[in-house]
């Protein structure tokens, strides 16, 4: 056990640890939340939109998958001495151990999406003859003798994994309504013609379609990519689907930690300017409108520039391409963070001006009650249903200004896997004749459905903290 | 008799099936023409659902169940939404509550007015603007023809709603709605706009619809008279019939619930508060809260039955007891001649006006200017005057919630300023108009009571507990109301627990400002008997700020009348309301609309609207609405001339006359 532990080098990138304390943020801020009566019921309103139940499902695929991809470790060198150690250079996530050869088997350069030979022609010798052909794959399809047994055996493949799917989500949903008449002291019967009309309380048919072809979908890919390049491969023959997923991981920490640098400056601010009005109120409004007027990339783009000469100039600082790149995705979150704050802010002064003019906030007055305390008590309560449903609006916006960014050139460093950086590829595939479609197509999809989830998880939230939609839904 | 308006068993509900909520339950009356007919009740009961339902423009969600409603025998209810449009406005017209909200902002009022009129009777161009400038005229608008040119923020409240009126009767309607109309205006200015209302109905034999819950402007306006509960009629009859003699217990308690003049009594309250529409409502709606209910009246809707003129619905009309008149107790007149708890001199506020790029100050919002007052502990000062006069600034810079600009303030001989201000907050504390916005909906009712005790250290951390929960039970809350969060809680209970805050100090002096005027009149009638006891068993001294002259002709020892930042008159309450001598606090007086018989007083017209405090008149501010103003009055601001027993005036007229 001690030796195989000892073969791996745990590495904490400055990404990670961030993720890792959001995480534990949120878990602190549910527990905070379970116990607030007039933050509970919302939330348990969002739970009983079936769009928004199943947006967040869609959405809690993600977010695994991104953890699991923020689990970094380095491999021991196989011949290394024992007591010094050296590591690969490659840092690794566990999502990377989880996937298998996916990352490893590399073609040549690109193949279509389920492809067994290569896109091009190449020169190959064939018994000593150059022949111009298209060259099988070394991986994609490998086991196949023959081109005419590609589609039955895809086919073959497909309704494994379908079923495979359909048999995991029967199971799992037999367990959860034995459970849940077990809770309810119904029979399964009773419970399961409840669940058919639709009349638990909660999403219950929602979820259950979700969960099923969330976990066909999960059989399908499995059982295809295990032999096939299910998204192709790109330019360096990489396959398309492992660049798609570990995209992932960069949208979400985009979304997230641009968040959480935006969110002291916005609450903090925004409720100052507000509350204190007079010269506080000018000097912070001062202070945003010069940041609108400039534009953001520019910023933006300036900054990463000055990352980048301060990593090129310290290399013992960065010992791995992944720290490099990491320490640069993190400057894009600070500097996106610095300048997205305005719109949250400019929100909470205009909310905070209206509240401190407000009874209740006079009474406290009346008492002496400190400042500080007005607005933790006062204040800040009554606008935080504002700043939660403007994360949830933010997150996606930002996963697309990611995508922006690196098409111009100034997002993420160029060896980071990025929705943004595949999109940026596909500029010259597409030019191509025959086109190179797939790699745009990947990053579409994936992008288009986080976003999509995203959005529809908003709305949701948005409709459960509005007080004129009153109980509709 | 040919009604023009007949509702018959109308129903309207808000949703289907078994979950609907009938806001409106099987009401029928008629309206004739040239008749006002009052429907009168608390809010909850549907009244307004009832006009919107005949209007045909109820909210989402709400359809018309059954019954029919007949305009001039034609049936509202069958007509297609087409030919509706004619109706509304043509047949029926409505003035609402705000008129601020009823007015497009950005329109001026003439093309509004025209809009109205080319749309009924086909007006266009020169003749549609002559025709508004005649309606304007016919409202009582002066200056008719300069007012088509203004725009709906440039006028004031009442001239507003007048606007509103002349756009009502555009259409010519046979029937007018007027829902709440004079609620949200002063009351010179109510009185201005119902005698419009009054003259408009004689002149055009329009039968009108009067919303209201408001007795005075009932017994003033109407012919015959409606009662509401809980979406039912519950009485009808003849406007002195009614007055003379209500038969149904509900109606009798709103009556009994009104403060009057000369009245030191408790006033009878209604328990509890009118139903939810979402609960289960078998038998007599009023059942719950009436204190003649019998078994038969839990289980058994009464039907109507004709007493003398009056229909009511009750199975006890007949038999009913005699009103009894309630007993008239003086004033437990507390010894004079101590020193004054409060004690005012010269206060002033004033708001800088700037304007520019550099922010310069070009003037001054004189609101509060050179106020003196006094105030001996366990008495009560009434503080009177119509909106924007600056009361409640008066009350919130004795707070030092907005620092005064001059003037000192001393409190049990101490005088206040910025260092001392922790002995003012635990001696004065405040209780604020609206209950709904006067507590933080996102804290518990315990947290609410204790934010000032820990606030201001007041007792041991751990006595705290049991403070809250004798508070609670002093304004007579159930102790496990601290655990609850304000939703949970009706208007009356919010103001009882906003009373509760502000005892939780254990103040000397307790500044409210017009802590009923949200309130139904059977709730205001428990908040005004809890402040009494309060008073009586406390020996709290109140500041009382409002606009309601019989809630200070109920709870007031004194009273100091304000007009545009200034005292011009104060005395003790039953001089200064029963014999007042500044002319302002005349017509103030006289504008109040009584629901005993009309004495034969006559009520004194205002012309005009108060002006801007930014621009006050030069002289006594009073002189350009005054009907005895002289030279003197438009060239200095009189002294006060001190009448007999403390009263005194601030009046040119009134000093030449003594």
């Amino acid at each position: 056990m001690n030796s195989a532990w000892s073969s791996f080098d745990f590495v904490l990138l400055w990404t990670d640890a961030l993720i890792f304390a959001l995480v534990a943020g949120v878990l602190v801020l549910v527990f905070f939340i379970r116990r607030q009566e007039h933050l509970r019921a919302p939330w348990r309103a969002v739970a009983q939109r079936p769009m928004a139940i199943g947006a967040a499902l869609v959405l809690s695929v993600f977010v695994v998958i991104g953890l699991l991809d923020s689990l970094h470790y380095r491999e021991k060198m196989p011949d290394s001495p024992a007591d010094a150690p050296h590591y690969s250079v490659d840092v690794l996530s566990v999502f990377d151990a989880l996937v298998g050869d996916l990352r490893t088997q590399q073609e040549k350069t690109y193949s279509e999406p389920m492809a067994m030979q290569l896109y091009a022609k190449e020169f190959v010798q064939r018994d000593g003859v150059a022949v111009r052909e298209y060259p099988r794959l070394k991986f994609g399809g490998s086991h196949l003798r023959h081109a005419s047994e590609r589609e039955p055996d895809i086919t073959r493949r497909s309704l494994i994994g379908l079923a495979q799917g359909l048999a995991v989500s029967l199971l799992l949903f037999g367990l959860l309504a034995a459970w849940q008449a077990r809770r309810a002291q119904n029979s399964f019967g009773e419970w399961f013609m409840l669940w058919g009309e639709g009349r638990l309380d909660w999403p219950g048919r929602t979820v259950a379609v979700i969960v099923m072809l969330l976990l066909m979908m999960g059989g399908l890919l499995i059982h295809l990519a295990a032999a096939y390049h299910v998204f192709g491969t790109d330019k360096v023959g990489q396959d398309v689907l492992y660049i798609s997923l570990k995209s992932i991981r960069t949208g979400l920490v985009i979304g997230t930690l641009t968040t959480l640098v935006t969110l002291p400056l916005a609450i903090g601010l925004g409720i100052a300017a507000g509350y204190f009005r007079g010269w506080i109120d000018d000097v912070i409004q001062y202070v945003y409108t010069v940041l609108n007027s400039i534009p953001g990339v520019l910023l933006i783009a300036a900054a990463v520039l000055i990352v980048q000469v301060y990593v090129e100039s310290n290399p013992d600082l960065f010992d791995t391409a992944a720290r490099r790149a990491d320490i640069r995705l993190l400057a894009l979150c600070l500097i996106m963070g610095v300048t997205s704050w305005t719109g949250l802010a400019r929100l909470l002064r205009g909310e905070s001006l209206k509240l401190r003019t407000l009874d209740y906030v006079e009474a406290a007055r009346a008492f002496g009650v400190s400042h500080s305390r007005i607005i933790s008590r006062h204040i800040f309560p009554n606008v935080f249903h504002l700043v939660l449903i403007a994360i949830v609006l933010d997150f996606s916006g930002l996963v697309l200004a990611e995508a922006v960014l690196s098409y111009v050139g100034v997002g993420v460093d160029p060896s980071m896997h990025s929705w943004g950086n595949m999109i940026n590829g596909s500029r010259l595939e597409l030019a191509r004749e025959p086109v190179v479609w797939w790699q745009l197509g990947a990053a579409f999809t994936f992008m288009f459905t986080l976003v999509l989830a995203a959005n529809l998880f908003a709305d949701g939230v948005r409709d459960a903290f509005d007080p004129r939609q009153g109980g509709r839904r | 008799m040919n009604a023009l308006l007949n509702v018959d068993k109308l129903v309207t509900a808000f949703g289907r099936g078994d979950d609907a909520l009938r806001v409106v339950d099987g009401i029928s009356f008629h309206v004739a023409a040239g008749e006002t007919y009052a429907l009168l009740g608390e809010s909850g009961c549907g009244k307004s659902m009832t006009a919107l339902s005949l209007m045909r423009l109820l909210p989402d969600g709400g359809h018309i169940a059954s019954g029919s409603v007949q305009l001039d025998g034609q049936d509202v209810l069958a007509l297609p939404e087409f030919d509706m449009r004619g109706v509304r406005g043509g047949g029926m017209a409505m003035i609402f509550q705000e008129p601020m909200l009823a007015l497009n902002p950005v329109i001026k009022v003439g093309t509004q007015i025209a809009e109205a009129l080319e749309l009924h009777q086909h007006l266009t161009g020169q003749a549609a603007w002559d025709a508004a400038r005649a309606l304007l005229d016919s409202v009582g608008v002066p200056d008719a023809e300069r007012r088509l040119d203004s725009y709906p923020f440039e006028l004031s409240g009442g001239l507003r709603q007048r606007v509103m009126i002349a756009m009502a009767l555009a259409g010519k309607p046979k029937l007018l709605i007027a829902d709440e109309p004079t609620t949200a205006l002063d009351v010179t200015i109510q009185a201005q706009v119902l005698e419009v209302l009054r003259q408009l109905r004689t002149e055009q034999q329009m039968g009108m619809l009067l919303i209201t819950h408001d007795l005075g402007v009932v017994a003033e306006n109407a012919d015959r008279v409606g009662v509401m509960y809980a979406g039912e009629l519950v009485e009808e009859g003849a406007r002195d019939a009614f007055f003379a003699a209500p038969k149904h217990p509900y109606s009798r308690m709103l009556f009994e619930a009104l403060p009057r003049p000369g009245d030191g009594g408790r006033l009878t309250t209604i328990p509890g508060q009118v139903p939810g529409f979402d609960n289960e409502l078998q038998g007599c709606r009023f059942a719950p809260r009436c204190p003649y209910a019998i078994a038969r009246c839990q289980s058994e809707s009464p039907d109507w039955q004709e007493l003398n003129g009056q229909r009511v619905r009750c199975h006890l009309a007949a038999e009913l007891p005699v009103r009894i008149e309630r007993e008239l107790t003086a004033h437990a007149k507390s010894t004079q001649s101590e020193e004054p708890l409060l004690q005012v001199d010269g206060l002033k506020v004033h708001f800088p006006v700037r304007r520019g790029f550099f922010q310069r100050t070009v003037g001054y919002v004189r609101a509060v200017d050179e106020v003196s007052l006094s105030i001996q502990a366990g008495r009560t000062l009434a503080l009177v005057g119509e909106s924007g006069c600056g009361k409640t600034t008066v009350g919130k810079a004795l707070l030092r919630l907005i620092e005064p600009t001059a003037g000192t303030v001393s409190l049990g001989g101490e005088t206040i300023h910025v260092n001392n201000a922790a002995t003012l907050r635990r001696q004065a504390q405040m209780v604020f108009q609206d209950p709904f916005s006067s507590l933080n909906p996102r804290m518990r009712v315990a947290d609410i009571l204790l934010e000032g005790m820990d606030a201001l250290c007041v007792g041991a951390a751990k006595d705290r507990h049991e403070v809250m929960t004798q508070l609670l039970r002093q304004v007579g809350l159930p102790e496990d109301a601290g655990g609850r969060y304000p939703h949970a809680f009706s208007g009356g209970q919010r103001q009882r627990i906003a009373i509760a805050r502000a005892l939780a100090v254990s103040p000397q002096l307790v500044i409210c400002d017009e802590p009923t005027s949200a309130l139904d009149v059977s709730v205001q009638a428990q908040i005004l008997n809890l402040l009494k006891d309060l008073q009586d068993s406390l020996g709290l001294a109140y500041l009382f700020i409002t606009h309601n002259l019989a809630v200070v002709d109920y709870l007031a020892h004194d009273v100091a009348v304000m007009y545009l930042g200034r005292i011009v008159e104060q005395g003790a309450a039953a001089d200064v309301l029963s014999s007042p001598r500044h002319p302002y606090t005349q017509a103030l007086v006289s504008a109040v609309p009584r629901i005993e018989a009309q004495t034969g007083q006559r009520i004194i017209r205002l012309a005009g609207d108060q002006p801007s405090p930014l621009n006050p008149p030069q002289g006594c501010h009073f002189h350009p609405r005054c009907s005895h103003a002289s030279e003197a009055c438009r060239q200095t601001f009189p002294d006060p001339t001190l009448l007999d027993n403390g009263h005194w005036v601030r009046c040119h007229w009134v000093a030449a006359q003594s």
